[in-house]
């Protein structure tokens, strides 16, 4: 906000130079004009590269295609929206650097990123040393809005607590409560064991489990000690490619027959890249496009078909989301000041054609986690374009995960 | 628990046979060029892909062979027009060439293929565990051992019989003397070259079946052959299929007690050989250059 | 070769001075330039840094003519040992320094001491495993190192002179001449190295190694020696990459930065004093610039790879001067 700052005083003096010269009095509206059409910058750091680069591309798209949208209602605050995209390749060095980059050099005024929550946490610390707003649209480790939250960051995608709490009673009702874990050995897959672990103890179960390096792709060491353990059913953790892998050789192993398979995150890029035979199990959509009974998503589906030519995921709408949500908050502060946004955005709840879903959807002011409801149910080979999953239930993001349990305590600078 | 043990002890020896197909290649384009071709995994990928690309116009079986004739061509054309001119010079210049290329291979697969994964699909006969406890042995894991066994007889038997293997392994022990005889080195290279790439991408194809088709999946396999050969000894190609299915069978056997540490526990055998037998397991006196 | 013996005493000459002047004169006025070709502050820090790793590996790359392929692992293990020291005992920069050179430079006394027996592409194999040792010791090491998702929950400490304090940790500008000090001290002792005895040495090595040996020169022993100490300036880099980033992570001490730190000492030109810093430059403005214009940059830096060890094999500094020369 500094630079904007910056750069208005540097227009006043020039006008005003000009005025004085007379000879530069031409310049004067010229540059009033541009000033109402200088552009809301908005910065989005995504792996576009390495082993995230599907569920990347994803909300990139996302972002882009609401960026349209955007700019076709107005824009922000009557001005034209820019957004900046830039690889993180996966590396949190890159990803510190880009965000430095994009605030110090482009002067944006909005964060976006990173689908690592790694390199979310490192650009955090950089977008709250800096007073930049910044929304993380998907990365999911629970410290960013939990006990490492910070006054500038809000989150679209769920926590893995959320995650792992909406889903566990699905698991222990449909198989039992005896558990394997095959899980990444990173921030995000020890949340998420975590939560799965006390979420399963509340209900009495019993677990054994595998922390695998976050790209394994081959698991017939780990499926073979799981198979002694004899559990009712394999929690799948991992992300991304290896996600996939390891259900390519689950299937091939026959495994199915004898227990199930769930867990958190089964995202539409990682279905549509497994074979049929593994294209099952339990899990949690943090959004689904089929939505029959919600006339305005069956329309924002449609829109977005025919325009990008595939079906939305939750990526797809993280980045929808996130770009409305700046409008919103800028709109509302009247504003693109970090903090004066990031107050307007607290407790705000979503219109019907942003959050895309029924019910209550809102940042909740405690700890800036955005509370939508989270899709349950079942994977399936596809009945029709995009059909892979059935919602058995809708679980309420805020039921899921209250605010006590977040360990949040959010301060705001003097 | 000694079930465990042994089931460990076997997918260990599957997983080896998979890096010694990787390593071999490797191993013979550093014995006969010296050249670390740090892209080799890159062309791993490229015969996944050129596998699912070719195989609805001619089936699986037929794919699994040309695949990696192509493959091996293209690996032909870049031993031609690039790595061949930097045999003369300092070994920075190899090493930055393959690494530069392994860039260039792996955003192509990228841009050809897109971001997200594809699945290979296989032939359904291979697909079904051969029996119920013994699980982990999928029809198409024994087809995989097969093959691999087949290619590392072939090459063992070209090397050992034929007279252009003869000429390799006389250019891995010295190759002033061989060129000194009049043999066209150059055209032996290229040839060996190419023939470390079909090995690459057969394995390519191969992995496909198992794991998913992306622009990383041979990233991970580079690695583990440099240290298979390390392992093994320089020069010794045998070495180097024992060096490979050491470490297969350490890191299934590690990952009963340390999953983590699948990955680690092959460096750490390596520093082990290292200390004890500074020439690796096989390596021969005086190949170490 | 004749070009390394000037090179290797960079102020003997009337010209060298000159270049010297317009390198110190750029680096100094950097902060307030960069802005107008498109670079910020971060940016110049980046560019010293790795400029100073790609230095350090060039003591041993260009100058002793012995292959690394694995200075990542010191690199990295600098940004570590200087995060640990503000992670986990005192907020003191300088301290946070001191420990990370002393982390690389004690690997790389101990790995070079493993790998010294062997040369060639098989060393080069060894110094590539020996560093994804580091790396996966840190991938894996969940509780000391942050694993997968790095050391995190530190800053660089303001730096306290007595009289004043700097406030290193808030001005980006004000780091940027922290960086440049402690670059100038460094590039100030390898100079003096390349002018002692056992510079030249180093030189005769990279010559001639048999020829060295004959005059009853201990190869190995200079060639380890001269590795510990590339790997101490490599381990600097590394520490003020820590500082830089707030941050240390697995990806530091990966194979591919050590690919990054040979190209940028290729791509300015090896047998320059100052042609490594002149790589990294290039390269790291290169990359900065190309990632963000299109998602395909890895092709374009596998092409500038590629076109650089093809068609300037000699680097930038070598293509101009002989040039020059054939004017």
């Amino acid at each position: 906000m500094q630079s904007r700052t910056m750069s208005g005083i540097g227009r006043r003096t020039l006008i005003k130079s000009g005025a004085a010269l007379g000879a530069f009095s031409l310049a004067g509206p010229a540059i009033i004009k541009a000033r109402g059409e200088t552009p809301v910058k908005l910065g989005w750091i995504d792996p576009l590269t390495g082993v995230l680069s599907a569920p990347a591309q994803s909300e990139t798209e996302g972002a882009k295609y609401a960026v349209a949208a955007v700019n076709k209602a107005g824009g922000i605050l009557g001005r034209p929206v820019e957004l900046l995209v830039e690889d993180s390749a996966n590396d949190v060095g890159t990803g510190v650097a880009k965000a430095r980059k994009l605030i110090d050099r482009d002067h944006v005024d909005a964060i976006f990123g990173d689908v690592n929550s790694g390199i979310a946490y490192a650009i955090s610390q950089v977008t709250s040393e800096k007073k930049v707003f910044h929304i993380v649209p998907g990365g999911h480790t629970d410290p960013i809005t939990g006990k490492d939250c910070k006054w500038n960051v809000f989150r679209i995608c769920n926590t893995t607590s959320m995650d792992a709490n909406a889903i566990t009673p699905e698991l222990v009702k449909h198989f039992g409560k005896r558990w394997y874990f095959v899980t990444p050995d990173y921030a995000y897959g020890h949340t998420l064991q975590e939560a799965f672990i006390k979420a399963l103890k509340k209900a009495g179960g019993e677990y054994d489990g595998a922390m695998l390096p976050i790209n394994t792709s081959d698991y017939s060491s780990t499926l073979i000690k799981a198979r002694a353990y004899k559990p009712n059913v394999l929690l799948n953790n991992m992300g991304g490619l290896a996600q996939v892998d390891c259900m390519k050789q689950f299937a091939q192993f026959g495994m199915g027959k004898e227990m199930g398979l769930g867990g958190a995150l089964f995202e539409l890029e990682s279905i549509e890249a497994v074979p049929p035979v593994a294209q099952t199990g339990w899990w949690d959509m943090e959004w689904w496009w089929d939505q029959p009974n919600q006339p305005e998503v069956v329309k924002w589906v449609a829109d977005f078909r025919k325009a990008m030519g595939k079906t939305p995921s939750a990526r797809h709408w993280f980045g929808w989301v996130a770009i409305w949500s700046t409008k919103i908050a800028a709109e509302k502060a009247k504003s693109l000041e970090a903090i004066k946004m990031a107050h307007a955005l607290e407790g705000e709840e979503l219109p019907p054609e942003v959050k895309l879903q029924p019910g209550k959807v809102f940042y909740r002011a405690g700890d800036h986690e955005l509370m939508p409801n989270i899709f349950v149910g079942q994977v399936h080979p596809a009945k029709g374009e995009g059909n892979y999953f059935t919602v058995s239930s809708l679980v309420n993001g805020e039921q899921a995960q209250p605010l006590s349990e977040t360990g949040c305590h959010m301060t705001y600078p003097a | 628990m000694l079930t465990l043990v042994l089931f460990n002890l076997t997918n260990g020896l599957i997983l080896g046979l998979f890096y010694v197909l990787m390593a071999l290649g490797v191993s013979l384009i550093l014995n006969l060029s010296n050249v670390i071709n740090f892209a080799h995994g890159n062309f791993l990928a490229l015969g996944g892909y050129v596998a699912y690309a070719l195989s609805p116009y001619m089936g699986y079986w037929l794919a699994l062979l040309v695949a990696p004739l192509v493959v091996g061509l293209v690996g032909l054309i870049v031993e031609r027009t690039m790595i061949r001119r930097v045999y003369a010079r300092p070994h920075v210049y190899s090493l930055l060439l393959t690494f530069g290329l392994s860039f260039i291979l792996q955003d192509f697969c990228r841009m050809v293929w897109g971001v997200n994964g594809l699945p290979l699909s296989i032939p359904n006969v291979l697909n079904q565990p051969v029996s119920n406890t013994l699980f982990f042995l999928t029809g198409y894991r024994f087809f995989l051992v097969g093959v691999v066994v087949v290619a590392v007889a072939a090459l063992f038997a070209f090397l050992g019989f034929t007279r252009v293997g003869t000429r390799i392994r006389a250019g891995t022990l010295d190759l002033d003397t061989v060129s000194a005889l009049g043999i066209n080195i150059g055209l032996l290279r290229s040839f060996n070259f190419a023939l470390g790439i079909f090995l690459a991408a057969l394995a390519g194809v191969l992995a496909g079946g198992q794991i998913g088709l992306n622009p990383n999946m041979g990233d991970d396999l580079v690695l583990p052959s440099f240290i298979a050969i390390i392992i093994g000894g320089a020069g010794s190609l045998v070495g180097t299929l024992v060096g490979g299915i050491v470490i297969g069978i350490a890191s299934a056997v590690t990952a009963i007690w340390w999953s983590a540490g699948s990955e680690v526990v092959i460096y750490i055998l390596m520093v082990v050989v290292l200390v004890l037998r500074p020439r690796g397991l096989m390596g021969e006196e005086g190949m170490m250059t | 070769m004749s070009a390394t013996t000037i090179s290797a005493a960079p102020s003997r000459t009337a010209k060298p001075k000159l270049h010297l002047l317009i390198i110190w004169a750029a680096l100094l006025t950097a902060p307030a330039w960069m802005g107008y070709i498109g670079g910020y502050d971060a940016l110049a820090s980046r560019i010293l840094v790795f400029g100073l790793a790609a230095m350090g590996l060039n003591l041993l790359l260009g100058f002793t003519g012995v292959m690394s392929f694995g200075h990542a692992a010191y690199f990295g293990l600098g940004a570590y040992g200087a995060g640990f020291v503000l992670r986990y005992w005192v907020h003191s920069t300088p301290l946070a320094i001191l420990c990370g050179i002393l982390l690389g430079t004690v690997a790389g006394v101990v790995f070079g001491a493993l790998m010294m027996r062997r040369t060639g592409m098989y060393f080069a194999m060894l110094t590539i495993a020996f560093g994804q040792i580091c790396y996966y010791v840190a991938y894996s090491w969940n509780s000391v190192t942050g694993g997968y998702d790095g050391l995190r929950g530190f800053q660089r400490a303001p730096l306290d002179l007595g009289f004043t304090v700097l406030n290193i940790r808030d001005n980006g500008v004000l780091f940027y001449y922290f960086v440049l000090a402690i670059f100038a001290v460094c590039t100030a002792l390898m100079g003096l190295l390349l002018r002692s005895p056992l510079g030249r040495t180093m030189i005769a090595i990279r010559e001639n190694p048999r020829r060295a040996r004959f005059l009853g020169i201990n190869v190995e022993r200079h060639i380890l020696i001269s590795f510990a100490i590339s790997t101490f300036f490599t381990s600097v880099a590394g520490a003020l990459y820590a500082l830089l980033n707030n941050f240390a992570d697995p990806t530091s001490l990966y194979y591919v930065i050590s690919g990054n730190i040979v190209i940028m000492a290729v791509m300015g030109g090896m047998l320059n004093f100052w042609g490594p810093l002149l790589g990294a430059a290039i390269f790291v403005t290169l990359q900065d610039y190309i990632s963000s214009m299109t998602v395909n940059w890895m092709s374009w830096i596998g092409i500038i790879f590629v076109a650089i060890v093809l068609f300037f094999p000699s680097g930038v500094l070598g293509f101009l001067r002989r040039r020059s020369a054939s004017k």
